[in-house]
């Protein structure tokens, strides 16, 4: 400790003896006086200067804690003390936790001061699942009717901080009635409460929202301001049910900005700038993506910018900069100066800032000065995360705006060097991808290959230079592949150099699987090397196997020239190969094995649920995803040669195709076949893929090449005589800024593509496939590929297009649409009819999907379409297999005088299928309708958002079906979007439809002995104690209601005891034990996830009220 | 929202630390040796935010004492940099000590790196004062702070308001 605290600690005795440091304004009895135990501690904390010194004081002071607090003559006040006592030593890191049980005692029989530090301690030491916490309950609830205002005030304060979320039914309807509370403080603490319960358990909060809305109309600022943070989240996650409230958040941000509050609430003279950015939280999100909306805001936002003050910390205002920019990228240029000072700013931090505003203002033209100034930062950065996050952003500006292939490769290079081992695997794997496929000049291909083969061997030129493990993959990978391209060079000095770093230490030995493949790469395409003859003699008796098996395998391949050229292709890394999965070839084998009395082959499920069933245990864990894209990021270690890299980052490129089961194989669909029985299948087999797969990627884009006039003037005349070094700066300015102005877009937040890209990656899509298909597997190997995930973002676009306009038709369109459209929906799979759906294109799918059932076109009179009216006519119907399952009644989403769209739920043992029916009541076609719905948070569809229907013909109908997933458990949700169609003009309809949780509830049949197994197994429980209706006799009656609604499985009744069992969709289950006691029902929610009892039981609450 | 907020000395020493999302005991002290090494090693021109690891810290220093708050990328930055000083003030209001608070932060802008060394006794009394204010009513500086955040979130910021239930009780307790 420094001297300057030993001195002043020598000063402190006297210090403390003439200045009582408790004596606060009101300092009363309860003050702390020097002499005191806690005095004593405080003295003693203070002096402390070594961390064992401190450990000793804690533990002695812990020993006298602990024998006071249990004696039973200690005081109240003594308790008090002793549990800020507590704190102390556990503010210091040490658990005490023997002291807990007397904070929640003090705070029970404490008096108002002892009280509330018995309160603040417990809020301190326990932690919301603390099972000492219900001990708290009934002092709560005596609190909270206590007609002691402080205390009530108490009691709600911790409530708001901590409270067993199973217990909120004991103290609900007390914080209710405190809502009506004369004092402004009392409501507002209740309205805390109130929000507390609201993150916890929405669901118990769900029927008060009125009152919500009471608080937010509350005479008292203070008690509006506290029920804004509970609209702040309930408008996070739908801010469509609020729309109607932005009115009313307008018009106090209106009063607040007017400084109509009371005085009080000024904080330095601005009027509440709390409630004010809270108020504009609130308004962003209601206004987001809502031109409608917004436009109520405008002028309120405009009027609180003029009166906000100008801050002066400089990242605030880049900050603050940044979110403009995206709005609005001349800003930027009123602004240049600032930013180039920024630049040079001594702060790591504000720098930082300044490059992510640059990262946001890039385009083809200013984009190597800035990539500059992020190398310069980059090379004194020494912090992983910073490091991670900005080679990310230079690796993609670069790959978008490079002008040139020299200073692509030089740009990656110093990102490799770099950014080193810590970087986004995706970074090298992308760049040597974009090396491999290549784009559309093959020239141009060449040119960079050969630059890049140019530049990483004069790098390795240097003698003892280090570099990243990554970078050195890199560079192996590109000579193996691509060394023949320089004319002059002679393999043998290429290969010299890899040998040599395959002899550095620092090499890992994954790195040298690498090298050691670039190097049977080079030596195919030569007669014969010493170095590689030294190699092999060398490796063969190397001690890591892997090595010794690369130098073996190089061995035999050199004494077989020929093999080894059709093994090792030129420029062939992008050609798919071919492997023989369902082994045929072993057929004959097989045959034989069986006949010796050899035990047929069961797949690794059979096997497990046979070992499963014996065990009479369920296994109620989903089976993980395994995305592919792990590949990419796992690395290629072992035996995989490292050429394997480009496969890897294709499936990673593909992420919507892999969320399916079971792609945890190789994926082995189109791929040609070359190894067989016979080793190497050297004929060449047709590319039928080939062509069909370099599906071009339309250039929709608009071109934005030309240079604007620099808007530089203003700048300029405003500085009339410009030093030396301010004219450096405005000339980095104008390199800087350059692209930016009127005239020009840039592409923004979203990075849209508005620049044409030099280095266009081709899109390839390899097919996912369930392993269950994989019999068929050489047939599907010739099937061609499908475009449909690149036609998908492609109508997204169109969609995107009309969107303005359609928003404004929907304020014409008839309100009652949009009411009528009750929630309805449908789902689908990855069933084969799915597949189907994905190789043929939307369009072909619902033709294919309802082949081979009769159904009736359903063809409206024009005339009279209030007739359709909310029911669907009769001859909708569903396709014969979805008939058969339990579904909807089909109902009618929204319309026009065109067309009018249907919807029907089919709830399918396994999922949720939503389908849709599109008819055309027009005599005319209808061009390009397209449906996309919005992602929702709750939801998960799929296999797009979207469906695309280039065509409906007149009187005519299509229908689409969509799988819904429920990704975040909710009681109920909202799932939107929109149909637009073309017929004269664009038009585009809005829908939305409402899933509750029963719709992805299906029963779960397991005996009395599982249920008895799992119930132990789970631990999240909720209990609930429902009144009976005299309807609802006897236990039976109310399962059976229970189990018709909400599709549970009644596993066993027994008295008056009953056992059920649920799974929510794909396989959480929830077990349910109830019990009828006078007219009572008891329910207890058992679950293995924590958030599904309680909206279960929800759902069960509202069955009983209907029933 | 607001994960914690911590006031500690320039010794590293915590003089109020208050979690608003659960951390253990023992990863406390580690992280909050962390967020004042952070603190400390940044210069007076440099500004009061950081980014630190998946969150950022907003800090304020007065005299020898750092009151660092630890927020997510939700929460505004300024909103809690001056959030703190309106903390300070209302702990200025009740301690009744706004001239001395006043002096610390005149000091505090105006003499940036030397520490308090070359002061007179009576500032460097002044100044070991408020942190023994804090630290000897580190009960009622934890029910003023709850009264200003809840839950993470800022929930009052009218110092009248703050202070009312604690000159209630601090009446009440006198009576």
């Amino acid at each position: 400790m420094s001297d300057v605290v030993e001195r002043t600690l020598s000063a402190l005795p006297g210090l403390l003896g003439q200045h009582d440091p408790g004596a606060g304004p009101g300092g009363g009895p309860g003050r702390v006086s020097a002499t005191s135990r806690l005095g004593g501690l405080i003295r003693s904390i203070t002096a402390l200067s070594s961390k064992h010194e401190e450990e000793k004081l804690i533990q002695q002071e812990q020993t006298n804690l602990k024998a006071t607090v249990s004696a039973p003559t200690t005081t109240l006040r003594l308790m008090k003390e002793c549990m800020v006592r507590l704190i102390y030593c556990e503010m210091l890191g040490y658990e005490s936790s023997f002291g807990y049980i007397h904070a929640i005692k003090l705070a029970q029989q404490g008096n108002l001061l002892e009280k509330r530090v018995g309160y603040l301690a417990v809020s301190l030491f326990l932690h919301e699942n603390h099972e000492l916490l219900l001990l708290l309950v009934n002092t709560v609830v005596k609190d909270l009717q206590s007609t002691n205002l402080v205390e009530v005030c108490m009691a709600l304060t911790v409530v708001s901080q901590i409270f067993p979320r199973e217990m909120i039914p004991a103290v609900l309807p007390l914080i209710e009635d405190k809502l009506q509370h004369s004092k402004e403080i009392i409501r507002r603490k209740a309205v805390q409460a109130l929000y507390k319960f609201y993150l916890i358990a929405p669901n118990q909060v769900q029927h008060i929202h009125d009152k919500f809305r009471k608080a937010l109309c509350d005479r008292d600022v203070g008690v509006m301001a506290a029920s804004l943070h509970i609209y702040l989240q309930m408008i996070k996650k739908n801010a469509s049910g609020y729309k109607d409230l932005t009115e009313s958040f307008v018009t106090i941000l209106k009063q607040v900005v007017g400084g109509k509050l009371p005085i009080d609430f000024n904080y330095h003279s601005v009027p509440a700038p709390w409630l004010q950015i809270q108020l504009l939280r609130i308004l962003g999100l209601l206004g987001k993506d809502d031109p409608r909306t917004s436009e109520l805001m405008y002028d309120v936002l405009d009027e609180s910018l003029r009166r906000a003050e100008i801050n002066h910390n400089i990242t605030y205002g880049l900050k603050a900069l940044t979110y403009v920019i995206q709005q609005d990228p001349n800003l930027a240029l009123q602004h240049q100066m600032t930013i180039i000072e920024c630049l040079d700013h001594p702060d790591p931090i504000i720098k930082r800032e300044t490059l992510e505003l640059l990262y946001r203002i890039t385009n083809g033209q200013n984009v190597t000065v800035i990539i500059q100034k992020m190398l310069d930062y980059l090379r004194q950065s020494k912090e992983e995360y910073t490091i991670i996050n900005l080679t990310g952003k230079i690796a993609e500006l670069a790959e978008k705006y490079a002008p040139d292939n020299e200073w692509f490769i030089q740009t990656m290079n110093a990102v490799f060097s770099v950014g080193g081992d810590v970087m986004h695997p995706d970074i090298p794997n992308n760049f040597l991808r974009l090396l491999a496929e290549g784009f559309d000049d093959e020239k141009e291909d060449e040119q960079l290959r050969l630059y890049a083969v140019q530049s990483y061997l004069s790098l390795l030129e240097e003698e003892d230079t280090f570099y990243p493990q990554k970078f050195l993959q890199v560079m192996s990978w590109v000579l193996g592949e691509y060394s023949y391209l320089v004319n002059d060079g002679d393999p043998e000095v290429i290969i010299t150099k890899l040998y040599r770093l395959l002899k550095q230490t620092f090499v890992t030995s994954e790195t040298k699987a690498w090298i050691m493949s670039a190097i049977t790469k080079i030596s195919s395409r030569m007669p014969c090397s010493k170095t590689v003859d030294k190699l092999m003699q060398e490796f063969s008796t190397s001690l890591d196997t892997c090595m010794r098996q690369y130098a073996f395998e190089l061995k035999h391949l050199c004494e077989n020239k020929e093999l080894m050229k059709n093994l090792l292709p030129l420029d062939a890394s992008c050609d798919e190969i071919m492997v023989d999965a369902s082994l045929s070839f072993l057929d004959g084998f097989v045959a034989e094995g069986l006949s010796c009395g050899a035990a047929p082959y069961k797949p690794h499920h059979q096997r497990q649920e046979e070992k499963l069933s014996q065990e009479k245990a369920l296994n109620f864990e989903p089976y993980g995803l395994s995305f592919t894209s792990s590949m990419s990021s796992s690395g290629f270690t072992g035996r995989q040669s490292p050429a394997g890299l480009s496969l890897g980052s294709d499936v990673s490129g593909n992420s919507a195709e892999i969320g399916q089961k079971e792609t945890n194989c190789l994926k082995l669909d189109s791929v040609r076949k070359l190894w067989g029985k016979e080793g190497y299948l050297p004929k060449k087999e047709t590319k039928t893929g080939k062509e069909d797969k370099t599906q071009p990627v339309p250039q929709d884009s608009i071109l934005m090449g030309h240079v604007v006039d620099l808007p530089l003037t203003q700048s300029e005349q405003q500085v009339v005589s410009l030093s030396e070094e301010d004219k450096e700066k405005q000339q980095l300015a104008s390199t800087l800024f350059v692209g930016l102005g009127s005239n020009n877009t840039i592409s923004l937040m979203g990075k849209a593509d508005t620049t044409p890209q030099k280095f266009k990656k081709k899109s390839k899509i390899s097919e996912t496939q369930n392993s269950k298909e994989t019999s068929s597997f050489q047939n599907i190997a010739t099937l061609p590929f499908s475009p449909l995930p690149d036609t998908a973002p492609n109508n997204k676009e169109n969609f995107q297009g009309n969107e303005h306009l359609g928003l404004r038709k929907v304020s014409l369109s008839s309100s009652e649409v949009l009411e009528a459209s009750v929630s309805f929906d449908t789902s689908q799979s990855l069933t084969e009819a799915v597949l189907d759906e994905k190789l043929s294109n939307c369009r072909l799918s619902a033709s294919s999907l309802f082949a081979d059932s009769n159904i009736e076109v359903f063809q409206p009179s024009q005339s009279v379409p209030d007739i359709v009216a909310n029911k669907a006519p009769l001859s909708l119907c569903l396709p014969g297999e979805l008939a058969d399952h339990p579904h909807s009644e089909i109902v009618e989403l929204c319309s026009s005088d065109i067309l009018t769209m249907y919807s029907c739920k089919v709830w399918t043992d396994d999922r949720l299928l939503l389908i849709l029916f599109i008819a055309n009541k027009s005599i005319s076609p209808l061009k390009t309708v397209t449906l996309v719905f919005e992602s929702a948070e709750h939801f998960k569809i799929f296999e797009s958002l979207s469906c695309h229907f280039p065509v409906i013909e007149a009187q005519s109908m299509e229908s689409c079906q969509k799988c819904v997933q429920l990704e975040k458990i909710c009681t109920e949700g909202i799932l939107s979007g929109s149909i637009s169609y073309h017929l004269d003009t664009d038009t585009h309809l809005e829908f939305s439809l409402t899933f509750s949780l029963s719709d992805f509830i299906r029963p779960m049949k397991i005996t009395t002995e599982d249920f008895g197994k799992l119930w132990l197994s789970f631990s999240n429980d909720v209990k609930q104690n429902l009144k009976m209706s005299p309807s609802q006799g006897s236990l039976s009656v109310v399962l059976n209601a229970l189990k018709e609604k909400l599709k549970l499985h009644i596993v066993e009744i027994i008295g008056n005891e009953g056992i059920v069992a649920c799974q929510l969709l794909p396989s959480v289950p929830c077990l349910l034990h109830c019990r009828t006691h006078a007219r009572t029902l008891a329910l207890w929610f058992r679950s293995s996830c924590s958030a599904l009892p309680d909206s279960l039981l929800y759902q069960c609450q509202k069955v009983m009220e209907e029933s | 929202m607001i994960k914690f907020f911590l006031m500690v000395n320039k010794q590293g020493q915590t003089r109020l630390s208050r979690y608003y999302e659960h951390v253990e005991i023992h990863k406390r002290t580690m992280l909050e040796a962390e967020v004042i090494k952070n603190c400390l090693s940044r210069s007076k021109e440099q500004c009061s935010f950081i980014e630190y690891k998946d969150f950022k810290l907003v800090y304020r220093q007065y005299a020898a004492l750092f009151i660092v708050v630890g927020i997510n990328e939700t929460e505004n930055e300024m909103a809690v940099y001056e959030l703190i000083h309106n903390f300070v003030e209302v702990l200025d209001r009740y301690f009744s000590r706004v001239e001395k608070w006043c002096v610390m932060r005149n000091d505090h802008e105006v003499n940036v790196n030397s520490p308090y060394l070359t002061k007179t006794d009576t500032h460097l009394s002044f100044f070991f004062q408020s942190e023994l204010d804090i630290m000897f009513n580190l009960d009622r500086v934890h029910i003023i702070l709850d009264e200003m955040v809840l839950n993470g979130c800022i929930v009052e910021t009218n110092k009248n308001r703050i202070l009312a239930p604690l000159f209630v009780l601090d009446k009440m307790a006198e009576s």
